[in-house]
């Protein structure tokens, strides 16, 4: 990373400042990590998503924390105890829409996110720990979204619960005990309910803790660009504060007003009505559906007659991404420069659209087919042509730094061939 | 135009969520015209007491809608004094008392509207097997919410389609999930006399009733809608603002 000369701000000459700083170097760390902090000069929108996702952690764990104030876990108190909270708690339905919406954000958020890592290939070198620490945040928002989803105990809470958890049965030997002991008992039942809040309340702030080691390991190197080159000097970076802090601001009230529309104008779109109905464990409603954000992964579950397969495969899908770093074979990070990529990229999102429009659907027919298809081409994608790629492709001429296509310079025409900057 | 790509691809990641959430039931019910939708809607304070006045008089007998309390009618326009009066009119289980018996009393404002059947099973047994189900979410749980109740009630055929085998005791419905239904038409011309004179019609009725089953799944809609507005106005000013700052600051920086 290129040499960056660090003026420390004006309240680090504050003498009670500096007191505290010789003893616990925090506002140091506040100084050169968040507010002189040196950011490419070059992010677009699309780099604004790791700083909404944070945002969002942090929505949903102060909206969490006063649902938990009053929520019920148990079988025979959790539905009435929320419709309580929608009814009789102050403000509880706003809370509660928050909370129950603000999954959904959070998701769409770290989806845009991980394409936007995809397309810009923050994932290479030498960034790969960044990018496995945000495959663990990914999942473990996976589970807690999963064990959150159950806590109403609606029928697609209890039959949602029953499904994926029934999915560890396939495993030989081992499933049946693996199921009993998810489940603490023979079904899904009180004990289930249970130890879902408990992890639910718990997971969270594990989350959190992976956030904390996901930026550590971002500021190592900084953050990568839409040019995905190393900066060269400080003319290619500009600090944090106010540049970034002022966009990411804006960027945010931006997605506020997306998030209020869904809070305040539609609350129940993104869910399914049958959780509204309290569990019963003697009626199956007639889709089990999990909630949107898993639907290309329940597809990928299905895609196979074989259950254990299934399994397999679902939890292959997000392994694979572990060994993304060695499956891209290109040294070009930015599909910017990689025009063959780029077509891929497009078509893995239109892959990853149609799991989830087949994981929505009954398996069988038409959607079922498409379901096995796009499994195919998802794995492909990373076993096949992103390995082979890296070989094939001829990437386009990189610029020889961040600030010469926007400073000028002798090549300026080189610059994201030919493309326009993004306006920001 | 990679900008627009994403934003085309997120919305149709909703939409899926949307697919998903209409998948569960069969035909999908018509929208009817409510006053209560839409970003400024409130619910028609006349239609929910008439609705009110369908549900007392003529579901109440085999629905149970156990998340309302009486206390909750305060929102359909009634007020404190009618609420507690109208409670009186039932009577409901308490205690234990002091020689640990349970007793009856008069209902207060702060009790749930009391159910027509002790349980479940008792339900079952009164109504050949069939469950009437619990009304408080039902314009929630059902994919088209309110629009679902009102094609339900008026969905009632004489005769079903031929070719169509009907169960014994049950009744053909265009809009119930296998068209065959234990409930009878409920709803019949004049089964209730409005007190504000409305002629009490099967499509009255069922409007009425669609209303205030809406209020009671939803009773804070207003209160959502105009907090969102409030909320929506204040940040699209704020967004305004910031992207004027985000302007002025990145004024000088070529990127």
């Amino acid at each position: 990373m290129a040499k960056y000369d660090y003026v420390p701000s004006p309240f680090m000459a504050n003498s009670i400042v500096k007191w505290v700083d010789h003893r616990l170097p925090i506002f140091s760390m506040i100084d050169t990590q968040l507010i002189k902090y040196p950011a490419p000069r070059n992010l677009n929108y699309f780099w604004n998503f790791g700083s909404l996702a944070g945002v969002m952690l942090v929505i949903m764990i102060l909206s969490g924390i006063f649902l938990a104030m009053n929520y019920n876990p148990s079988t025979a108190g959790a539905f009435d105890s929320v419709e309580r909270i929608m009814r009789d708690v102050n403000y509880g339905w706003l809370i509660r829409y928050i909370h129950m919406n603000g999954a959904s954000m959070f998701f769409i958020v770290v989806y845009i996110h991980m394409f936007r890592g995809l397309y810009y290939g923050s994932y290479k070198y030498p960034r790969e720990i960044l990018w496995w620490l945000g495959l663990l945040i990914f999942l473990a928002m996976m589970a807690t979204a999963f064990m959150g989803y159950v806590l109403p105990w609606g029928q697609m809470s209890f039959w949602g619960a029953t499904v994926i958890t029934n999915l560890f049965s396939a495993f030989p030997i081992v499933g049946e005990s693996i199921v009993l002991w998810l489940w603490g008992g023979f079904s899904v039942d009180n004990p289930t309910l249970n130890r879902f809040f408990a992890l639910h309340y718990l997971l969270p702030f594990v989350i959190a803790g992976l956030v904390l080691l996901h930026l550590w390991a971002l500021h190592v190197h900084g953050s990568n660009n839409p040019l995905g080159i190393d900066a060269k000097g400080p003319q290619d970076k500009i600090p944090f504060h106010p540049y970034y802090t002022a966009k990411d601001a804006f960027g945010l009230a931006v997605f506020l007003i997306f998030y209020g529309y869904f809070v305040f104008f539609s609350p129940y779109t993104l869910g399914h009505p049958d959780n509204w109905i309290p569990a019963n464990p003697l009626v199956t409603p007639p889709h089990i559906v999990p909630e949107w954000y898993f639907l290309p992964f329940y597809a990928i579950l299905r895609a196979v007659p074989d259950k254990l397969g299934g399994v397999l495969l679902m939890f292959g899908s997000i392994a694979i991404l572990f060994l993304l770093p060695w499956l891209d074979t290109s040294r070009v990070r930015s599909a910017r420069f990689r025009p063959v990529y780029k077509v891929f990229f497009w078509l893995f999102v239109v892959c990853c659209l149609a799991l989830g429009w087949a994981g929505a659907m009954p398996a069988e027919g038409v959607p079922l087919f498409v379901g096995q298809v796009a499994t195919i081409w998802y794995f492909a994608h990373f076993l096949v042509i992103l390995p082979l790629l890296g070989w094939f492709e001829r990437p386009l001429p990189l610029p020889a730094s961040i600030a010469e296509p926007i400073l000028g310079g002798g090549r300026a025409g080189v610059m994201a061939a030919g493309k326009p900057m993004e306006k920001a | 135009m990679r900008t627009a790509k994403l934003l085309i691809a997120s919305v149709l990641a909703l939409g899926l969520g949307m697919g998903a959430a209409s998948a569960a039931v069969g035909p999908k019910a018509p929208v009817q015209e409510w006053p209560h939708t839409g970003f400024f809607g409130t619910f028609d304070r006349a239609a929910l007491q008439r609705g009110y006045q369908v549900y007392k008089e003529v579901c109440a007998a085999c629905h149970a809608m156990k998340q309302i309390r009486f206390r909750n009618l305060e929102g359909i326009g009634l007020s404190a004094a009618e609420v507690a009066a109208l409670a009186k009119e039932y009577e409901t289980t308490d205690g234990p008392n002091d020689e640990g018996e349970m007793f009856k009393r008069p209902a207060r404002a702060a009790d749930r509207f009391p159910s027509p059947f002790p349980n479940e099973l008792a339900a079952r047994a009164a109504n050949g097997g069939a469950y009437p189900l619990d009304l408080s979410l039902i314009a929630k749980n059902r994919a088209g919410g309110e629009n679902y109740v009102y094609a339900l009630l008026t969905g009632y055929r004489d005769n079903p389609p031929p070719g169509f085998v009907l169960g014994d005791g049950m009744y053909y419905n265009d809009w119930f999930a296998g068209h065959q239904i234990a409930m009878g038409p409920p709803l019949m011309a004049d089964r209730v006399t409005y007190a504000d004179g409305t002629p009490a019609t099967v499509e009255r009725m069922a409007k009425d009733v669609s209303t205030f089953l809406a209020w009671a799944a939803s009773p804070h809609l207003e209160a959502r809608n105009s907090l969102g507005v409030k909320v929506m106005l204040f940040l699209f000013i704020l967004t305004g603002l910031l992207y004027a700052t985000k302007r002025k600051v990145w004024r000088n920086i070529k990127h």
